[in-house]
């Protein structure tokens, strides 16, 4: 990446976003357009002389919370309006496991459950996402996935983050989840070999379930080019509605409400060394996660009056 | 240190310490050989040039002229200017180290064999976890250039320490070096005018400071802990950040065009890169050094950050581009 153009569309991006920025902020708030432009001019030094911290994951916290956070917030407040609930069921310290359903074939909804912790945690916290190998083989992609905090979904790696304190999320789903047909909205696929219950209970962390509703609905995929998915090597290619009928304009997820249900967390403490290892622990803890976040869906679908309100 | 020399501590105990290192030659070698001479209980340290110590005879008499109780052997070079070619540089790696365990295995008093390796031998792949623990499987072996030959020597070690299992093999793989007089393609690369970048992707780099990679070197001589144990400063900096830090702007390149311009920029003499050092500075490379600090004992005193400044400091490195940044 060049330094001047990043910089440069990070100034922009920057300037855009600093009045979001400062209402998530209040401190900077009464300082005006003055404190505004005093802080954009202070994060763009720190960019251009390297004056930050990075992890050896490659989270960058000051480029996502000044600036790819500040890209999403509009989406998650105005676009699809997300609500949420439970919340305070994220520890405010500590490591955390936060398990998901996956779905809307673009995986939109991890990054506004991202945007959630951040903003509307009382403690603010960053989530670290386990993301799928693809993520890391593709430019830019691989790249500015890694710089918000995101990495590879993998035991290592998860254990590392929960044993470090940090609020791992996870959707066990994977592809079969975010990009299952519209038909199937709203039913949990196979959760996988329950790799992320083995992870929370060797680092001792408790597991949190969350439900997504809204997210369904945004690209609805109602056909699969697979010999093109293949060629260009995606695990899919969605034909929605409006993709590609309408051409880049079919690229806009539709304007869906969602809520983001944050469940009640499950200890994992309280079981022997063993007990990652244990298949038939692991299995009925997964099938648990599930069956909750399963619940919670057709709950929250049962209230919910419109897709778009 | 010149030659096959060797120096004796005159009145010394004769029951001290006898330790060879071989590849004394190189900046890392020389700093090993003094402080191990700082340190008490050694007989005497014997240094050898990676170059003189190849060839079978030479190194099989080096060892029954020594008589050592531990071997150091820093022979493993990744600069292929400076091994006289690629294939040179395989010759001597790979046919080097196999000689010289060859000579060790009829080395009666050989308790001690610590092995210069490198992180390279974890490759780099998109598909691998953020961090390399020692028992990490690499995705993707490497397949050319210094990662291969360095996990060719690592499997004659093993095979080594099979046979000999009286004495304590450790080998330490190290992530790149920087501090003060170290040369290596890396640095080169990163501290070029203007730092090709692959476009795209931003490597996540990890740097151990030379005096931090010595300590590491002289616990493993003096301590006997067998094993294999990455030694890296804590940390580590994406590329982008690095050349911001050191001042230097970046132009990105085509990531199909990458390897190419790899070999355009080594033919060139600018940067003497191996295929396997290109795919570090597109996938980058981080080592977990948990082992080594709970069994060597060792502890890094300069982070990546700090081991990079304290080289750019030494260097005198100045920004390219006066005010673009405020220097490391």
């Amino acid at each position: 990446m060049a330094d001047g153009p990043e910089a440069v569309a990070d100034a922009t991006a920057d300037e855009a976003e600093a009045p979001e920025e400062a209402a998530r902020t209040p401190e900077r708030a009464p300082g005006g357009w003055e404190a505004k432009a005093a802080g954009a001019v202070a994060f763009l030094r720190r960019r251009v002389t390297g004056e930050y911290e990075v992890d050896e994951f490659g989270f960058d916290p000051d480029l996502n919370d000044n600036v790819l956070m500040g890209v999403l917030r509009p989406l998650y407040d105005k676009y699809f309006r997300v609500e949420v609930s439970g919340i305070e069921n994220v520890p405010a310290e500590g490591g955390a496991l936060i398990v998901a359903n996956h779905s809307g074939t673009v995986p939109v909804d991890a990054l506004m459950t991202q945007v959630a912790l951040l903003d509307h945690h009382p403690a603010h916290r960053h989530l670290r996402m386990l993301a799928a190998d693809l993520v890391f083989t593709l430019p830019f992609v691989g790249e500015l996935s890694r710089k918000m905090g995101h990495t590879l979904a993998c035991n290592p790696d998860a254990e590392r983050l929960l044993r470090g304190g940090e609020v791992v999320a996870v959707f066990p789903e994977g592809f079969k989840g975010v990009g299952k047909p519209f038909s199937q909205r709203y039913r949990l696929q196979r959760f996988g070999r329950g790799g992320f219950v083995s992870a929370a209970l060797r680092t001792g962390v408790p597991i949190i379930p969350v439900s997504i509703v809204g997210a369904e609905e945004i690209y609805p995929k109602i056909a699969d080019l697979k010999p093109l998915a293949r060629l260009i090597g995606l695990p899919y290619f969605p034909i929605t509605p409006t993709f590609p009928l309408l051409g880049p304009l079919g690229l806009l997820p539709l304007p869906t409400k969602w809520h983001i249900a944050f469940g009640e967390p499950i200890p994992t403490t309280g079981y022997d060394a063993s007990a990652a290892d244990d298949p038939l622990l692991v299995f009925d803890l997964t099938d648990q996660v599930r069956e909750t976040i399963q619940d919670t869906l057709y709950r929250l679908l049962l209230q919910r009056r419109s897709v778009f309100f | 240190m010149t030659g096959a020399g060797r120096t004796r501590a005159d009145g010394e105990p004769s029951g001290g310490r006898r330790v060879l290192v071989i590849g004394a030659d190189s900046r890392l070698g020389a700093s090993v050989v003094e402080a191990l001479r700082e340190q008490g209980r050694i007989r005497f340290v014997a240094g050898a040039d990676g170059a003189d110590a190849s060839g079978s005879p030479a190194i099989a008499r080096l060892i029954a002229d020594t008589d050592p109780d531990t071997v150091v052997h820093l022979g493993l070079e990744p600069r292929p200017s400076r091994a006289g070619g690629r294939a040179a540089m395989k010759e001597r790696n790979v046919i080097g180290t196999m000689q010289l365990l060859a000579a060790a295995s009829k080395a009666p008093g050989l308790k001690r064999l610590v092995v210069k390796s490198s992180g390279a031998v974890y490759g780099c792949a998109p598909r691998d976890p953020a961090l390399f623990a020692e028992d990490t499987p690499p995705h993707l072996p490497p397949t050319s250039g210094y990662g291969k030959d360095v996990a060719e020597a690592e499997g004659y070690v093993r095979g080594f320490a099979r046979r000999r299992p009286d004495v304590a093999v450790s080998v330490l793989r190290f992530a790149p070096f920087a501090g003060p007089g170290v040369a290596s393609p890396l640095l080169d690369y990163l501290t070029l005018p203007v730092v090709p970048t692959v476009l795209g992707y931003d490597p996540r780099l990890q740097f151990v400071h030379i005096d931090d990679a010595v300590r590491a070197l002289v616990l493993a001589a003096l301590g006997g802990h067998p094993g294999t144990y990455n030694v890296a400063g804590d940390g580590a900096m994406p590329l982008s950040q690095i050349t911001r830090r050191l001042g230097r702007p970046t132009v990105p390149v085509l990531s199909f065009g990458a390897a190419f311009f790899g070999s355009l920029i080594r033919r060139a003499g600018i940067v003497d890169f191996t295929p396997d050092q290109v795919a570090m500075v597109r996938y980058g490379r981080v080592l977990d050094t948990a082992r080594a600090k709970a069994r060597l004992g060792w502890e890094p005193g300069f982070g990546t950050a700090d081991a990079l400044r304290a080289h750019a400091e030494a260097a005198g490195l100045k920004a390219v581009v006066p005010g673009w940044t405020k220097g490391y």
